[in-house]
């Protein structure tokens, strides 16, 4: 089996104005070694569906179901179905995550070692001295000088790319077998975003892992993906090598993400495409396809099958599925 | 940390000084004569006001008055000249005259009072408001949560003299568990448990409203805390439930608390005036109390000068403590 099998996960918020499906029914899986991205706009399920795999989600609120199931070595466990005890020994060992915002992600009152040397200690039985050891040789795997001395700084003194590296340190301090990287250069300078990526896809080469990478742009994925999953108002609606997507995609929606990213080899008047609209609310979905309100290739279906009903995922060509009802005919 | 103390102990050393001037020129300039209170309300008597004015020093201009006023805090000072004369050592703050004593006496037999009634109030408040609110905020929305919202709203808007009177009434009259305060007060070292006996009351009804307004602030405090990323990162290590509460919550959402209870308590020890009036405590409060009633002046200025000193010195604890606590701050000091 692969590292990680995802399959027919739903999540479902209760809120007082009804019930948000938040995530409908994604499958996908994660090979050792490999990274796959999760696309789509805000609010189009890739957060909450990588929480509910880390088991983050209020359960007060969140009805989860589906599976998650994790090659740990010993045999496979589901993520979603095992008791919270065992789960709490997993996370941070087996599957690792690492935030969005790495200014707010740490803890403003203890040293960036105390916080490593206790994701360290967690889940090992070794003493504070073996554990700051391996603090040390985290912080210079990522790239942070003079790490001995910098185990007693506090997360204030350093900038947001440094503390974005020094939670990726604390993520791989277990050497964990799935990464999960939740837009892990959003908040951050453009320069020191292709820093950050480059450093996540060395470290996976260098480490083995598999990494799930989280991103609404596109263009942060092309370099270091293997695959890419196109999510759309809590549904995959393509999923694709990285390759064949960008070359050959095949859902109106990927179409319209590919072309809104800004290039420089296009004519300098030509105007950048934008996708028109907003996504639907999650809690009243059409009862079609969730983006024929917005398709430009509505009119080339027969009929009103975009309105009437949801497409489903058809493989294209091998690895390659996309959920729509021109499924065949290449978008060009 | 040293250097950023030192400036904020001059800081504060000046602010105390600044208080001192407007305290003592607030009430010099009242249109009161202290020498014509001296001697009672009846008194029509020139001779023994002027001479009353001289021992007191009221004789000379008023900002001679405050340096002789700030020269006795520091060497002490007579009030009248030969074998008469009274003699209040330093730190004097003025002599009463209608209590025949020198300020700082008095003041030194009240505070111990008050500091025993606010420091044990404050421990009953920290302790109780404290646990109800991790608790509320741990099992927010449930029974324990609606249970401490009833505390809060019963806490808060019950007056102190009423929970003190209600107390009295039935602990003490009805159900006779404690015996009626007599007015009189036994230091904790003479005799613990009669000190204890005596103030127990006093306690509980200076904690409960404060009791329950912290329950309510640090519910908030840790249900923001708990929604934080960093506790989301902390769960996301594998930390157990009991460790982020304990550690990565407490610590970031009691922080605010230390710096109101600091202030709280500054508040309590310049005198809890309706707790020791119901209770019939002889502390600063009543001290205070009765001089504004008297229009005795010395007192005012001595009890108002402690006061500010003592809000001025919490303040700057407060401050050290929070830096303690938050590493942001030291830094930026």
């Amino acid at each position: 089996m692969s590292l990680l099998e995802v399959a027919d996960l739903s999540v479902q918020f209760r809120t007082p104005d009804g019930i948000v499906k938040a995530v409908d029914g994604v499958s996908f899986k994660v090979d050792r070694g490999e990274t796959l991205a999760i696309v789509g706009e805000s609010g189009s399920g890739k957060t909450v569906t990588n929480l509910a795999i880390m088991g983050l989600l209020p359960n007060k609120i969140a009805n989860i179901s589906g599976s998650a199931k994790l090659d740990t070595g010993g045999g496979s466990v589901d993520l979603l179905k095992i008791p919270s005890s065992d789960l709490r020994k997993i996370r941070g060992r087996d599957v690792a995550m690492i935030f969005q915002d790495p200014m707010s992600a740490l803890h403003p009152y203890y040293t960036i070692g105390h916080q490593i040397i206790e994701a360290h200690q967690v889940h090992n039985q070794c003493s504070e001295e073996d554990s700051a050891k391996r603090a040390i040789e985290l912080l210079e795997l990522v790239g942070i000088s003079d790490a001995s001395k910098r185990l007693n700084a506090f997360p204030h003194q350093f900038s947001g790319g440094m503390r974005q590296r020094v939670m990726i340190a604390m993520a791989l301090v277990n050497n964990p077998k799935v990464l999960i990287a939740d837009e892990p250069t959003t908040a951050l300078d453009v320069t020191v975003q292709a820093q950050i990526m480059k450093l996540l896809a060395d470290l996976q080469k260098e480490l083995g892992m598999a990494m799930i990478l989280i991103t609404h742009d596109l263009g942060v994925v092309a370099g270091s993906a293997d695959r890419i999953n196109v999510m759309y108002a809590g549904k995959i609606v393509e999923s694709a090598d990285v390759f064949e997507l960008f070359a050959n995609p095949q859902m109106p929606y990927t179409h319209g993400l590919l072309a809104s990213i800004p290039r420089v080899d296009r004519p300098q008047l030509q105007r950048l495409e934008t996708i028109p609209g907003q996504p639907p609310s999650l809690i009243s979905l059409p009862a079609g396809c969730a983006f024929a309100p917005r398709c430009s290739r509505k009119s080339e279906v027969s009929g009103s099958a975009c309105d009437l009903t949801m497409p489903a995922l058809v493989e294209v060509s091998t690895g390659h599925s996309s959920r729509c009802h021109l499924v065949g005919s290449v978008i060009k | 940390m040293f250097g950023y103390l030192v400036r904020r102990i001059a800081t504060s050393l000046a602010i105390l000084f600044a208080v001192s001037f407007a305290v003592y020129a607030i009430f010099a300039l009242l249109p009161f004569d202290p020498a014509a209170l001296t001697c009672g309300k009846n008194c029509n008597n020139p001779a023994i006001i002027e001479a009353n004015r001289i021992r007191l020093g009221y004789d000379i201009p008023f900002w001679q008055q405050y340096i002789v006023f700030l020269g006795g805090l520091f060497a002490g000072r007579n009030f009248g000249e030969g074998a008469a004369a009274i003699h209040c050592p330093a730190p004097s703050l003025g002599y009463s005259f209608n209590q025949h004593e020198c300020v700082t006496t008095l003041i030194g037999r009240a505070l111990p009072v008050t500091a025993s009634l606010a420091i044990g109030a404050m421990i009953l408040w920290l302790i109780v408001g404290i646990t109800l609110g991790v608790v509320a905020a741990r099992f927010r929305g449930r029974s324990a949560d609606t249970a401490s919202t009833i505390f809060v709203l019963i806490g808060t808007s019950l007056p102190t003299f009423l929970t003190g009177l209600l107390l009295l009434v039935f602990v003490v009259i009805k159900w006779k568990i404690i015996p009626f305060p007599s007015g009189n007060y036994t230091p904790l070292l003479e005799n613990p448990f009669e000190w204890a006996q005596i103030l127990f009351l006093p306690w509980v009804t200076l904690a409960f409203a404060s009791a329950a307004l912290y329950t309510r602030f640090v519910r908030n405090a840790v249900i923001e805390t708990l929604s934080e990323d960093f506790i989301r990162t902390a769960r996301a290590k594998g930390l157990s439930e009991k460790v982020i509460l304990r550690k990565h919550t407490l610590r970031a959402a009691l922080a605010p608390i230390a710096t109101m209870a600091g202030l709280d308590f500054a508040g309590l020890l310049g005198g809890a005036i309706l707790t020791e009036k119901v209770f019939n405590l002889p502390g600063l409060g009543r001290l205070s109390l009765s001089a504004v009633i008297e229009y005795d002046l010395p007192i005012i200025v001595g009890t108002t000068l402690l006061s500010a000193a003592i809000v001025i010195t919490m303040n700057l604890i407060v401050d050290v403590l929070y830096a303690l606590i938050d590493p942001r701050v030291r830094v930026a000091s």
